[in-house]
């Protein structure tokens, strides 16, 4: 039984998805993608795999550009960017994608912020992986109230990006693109395919092997706490201070 | 000697007109907090927010004022402090009008500006209740190939006025921006540019390149003010971080009309209304 904590096996489970990467993007208030991202990298260089670009949005030390924050698009655009993370308030069975609120738009019950770059990242970064730690059927929903990004484009729409995986506080699920549709993975401690099922608004395939999803080694966890966790304080102050109990300096 | 007017933060209230659509920066590079309030004091009416590509606390507190007639965006939030209460209830009641965007879409339409361009292409968008909800954009056949290939075309947008807040000036107007390059953009597509800043400090920024490569030319600008801690409660990269305290109060003050205008009372803003 690993001692991990649940924000750490999200970080190890996120992180196994960018192993191969050259280039990953992270955005705004995403502290678990960072951490991601972070340890992939760390664990790509220690292996010999190479280097790995990691921008994280909100930290001065883990975003190179220089031409202000239109280079992160320009460079998706061109197809330099890896992998980047996009949650939703809905996420809908189609994998499509609402961050603006719930409700019949413009008359919406509750306002969320807004689509964000979503509706150009969505497109161009190949491996977009949807990650919302609420896994209810009110975020996991049939059909999104605001189509902020679409999973699904047309033929002819240049589209080399799209969903890979849809993560969340209880599972995994990858994106079948032939088939349109999530298929479970795995599940998280105590949970099953029965009560994933129960908690998802949509219809989904499921795996023929659904396992439990792996805890981070001791080796990765003490990575995370030794090499991560001082580098996610300098830019997640609230995060590493709820999950690692630090402090800033 | 400087070529840029010297204000002071009233001044730049004053010389932003009511209705005027106004370049806003986001909560990471120089958020004219000073002007802001100053903007609420003097009651500024009818502003329509060009946020490149959000808005914080700077457009929620506007908003929430009455100070603001339209919002476009790709996102109105106050991050990690939480959602903006003001924009959220004038959102819902409808006393506000929103081009919802997305973040290369408002830097695209500074872009097509700032190359005297009509109209600028765009991937992305196609199918997005974004696109569905935006009569201004334009989806036409790529002209360069015979395939099929649909794309977005996003009009110009120029600006009436950008207001933002910065590390320091030098003698003659030029303004260090360091890395927070879109403020350039919103200033190269913008008619008048008026920008407060921590100190006007000696010397040149063209001495070096080190400085010269982080400066906004005094070309641009049409007035600066000193405002010493001219963003709080936003951070400023190099000066201060955000301050987290306040940011939760507002936060916690502000979802309530009544809270909100206590908030006002209490930061004097506003005069506190004869009992």
């Amino acid at each position: 039984m690993s001692d991990a904590t649940r924000e750490e096996l999200l970080i190890s489970l996120l992180s196994d998805m960018l192993a191969e990467d050259r280039h990953v993007a992270v955005g705004a208030a995403s502290p678990i993608p960072g951490a991601a991202a972070l340890l992939a990298k760390d664990e790509k260089r220690a292996r010999g795999g190479g280097r790995m670009q990691v921008t994280i949005i909100h930290s001065r030390r883990h975003n190179s550009f220089t031409e202000g924050s239109r280079e992160l698009f320009d460079c998706a655009a061109r197809g330099f960017v890896d992998s980047f993370f996009l949650g939703g308030v809905q996420i809908d069975g189609q994998a499509n994608i609402n961050l603006v609120g719930v409700g019949d738009y413009p008359a919406l019950k509750k306002r969320f912020p807004g689509s964000f770059g979503s509706a150009l990242m969505y497109y161009v970064v190949p491996k977009v992986v949807l990650f919302r730690e609420e896994h209810s059927p009110r975020t996991l929903v049939e059909k999104v109230d605001f189509v902020s990004a679409p999973g699904i484009s047309p033929p002819e729409v240049h589209r080399p990006g799209g969903p890979h995986a849809l993560v969340t506080g209880r599972a995994v699920f990858d994106w079948v693109k032939d088939a349109g549709r999530f298929r479970l993975k795995t599940v998280h401690a105590g949970e099953t395919v029965e009560s994933i099922r129960e908690m998802t608004g949509f219809a989904f395939d499921v795996a023929e092997d659904v396992t439990e999803t792996p805890a981070p080694s001791p080796e990765r966890l003490e990575r995370i706490r030794r090499d991560i966790a001082p580098k996610i304080l300098t830019f997640y102050p609230e995060f590493a201070g709820r999950v690692w109990g630090l402090a800033a300096a | 000697m400087s070529d840029v007017d010297h204000m002071r933060v009233e001044e730049i209230a004053e010389a932003v007109p009511d209705g005027a659509l106004m370049g806003v920066p986001a909560d990471y590079s120089g958020v004219p907090m000073a002007v802001t309030r100053a903007l609420v004091a003097r009651g500024a009416k009818d502003l329509r927010l060009y946020c490149l590509p959000l808005t914080t606390i700077q457009g929620d507190m506007l908003i929430g004022a009455g100070c603001v007639a339209n919002v476009e965006a790709a996102a109105v939030t106050l991050g990690e402090y939480g959602l903006a209460p003001c924009f959220s209830r004038a959102f819902q009641s409808g006393s506000i009008t929103m081009q919802d965007s997305t973040c290369p879409a408002l830097h695209t339409q500074l872009q097509a500006v700032e190359k005297g361009v009509p109209f600028m292409p765009l991937r992305g968008l196609i199918g997005s209740d974004i696109e569905a909800h935006r009569p201004d954009w334009r989806t036409i056949q790529n002209p360069y190939t015979e395939e099929a290939d649909p794309i977005v075309v996003l009009p110009a947008r120029p600006l009436d006025v950008t207001v933002f807040h910065a590390p320091y000036a030098d003698e003659a107007g030029n303004v260090f921006i360091g890395r927070q390059r879109e403020l350039a953009t919103l200033a190269h597509a913008s008619r008048e540019v008026y920008v407060t800043v921590e100190k006007i400090v000696e010397g040149d920024l063209y001495e070096s390149e080190a400085t010269a490569a982080g400066a906004m030319p005094a070309m641009y600008i049409s007035g600066l003010a000193e405002a010493p801690k001219g963003a709080w409660p936003c951070g400023l990269t190099d000066q201060y971080d955000p301050d987290g305290d306040a940011l939760r109060e507002y936060v916690k003050m502000a979802s309530t009309e009544a809270g909100f205008a206590e908030y006002l009372a209490e930061q004097g803003i506003i005069a506190r209304p004869a009992a």
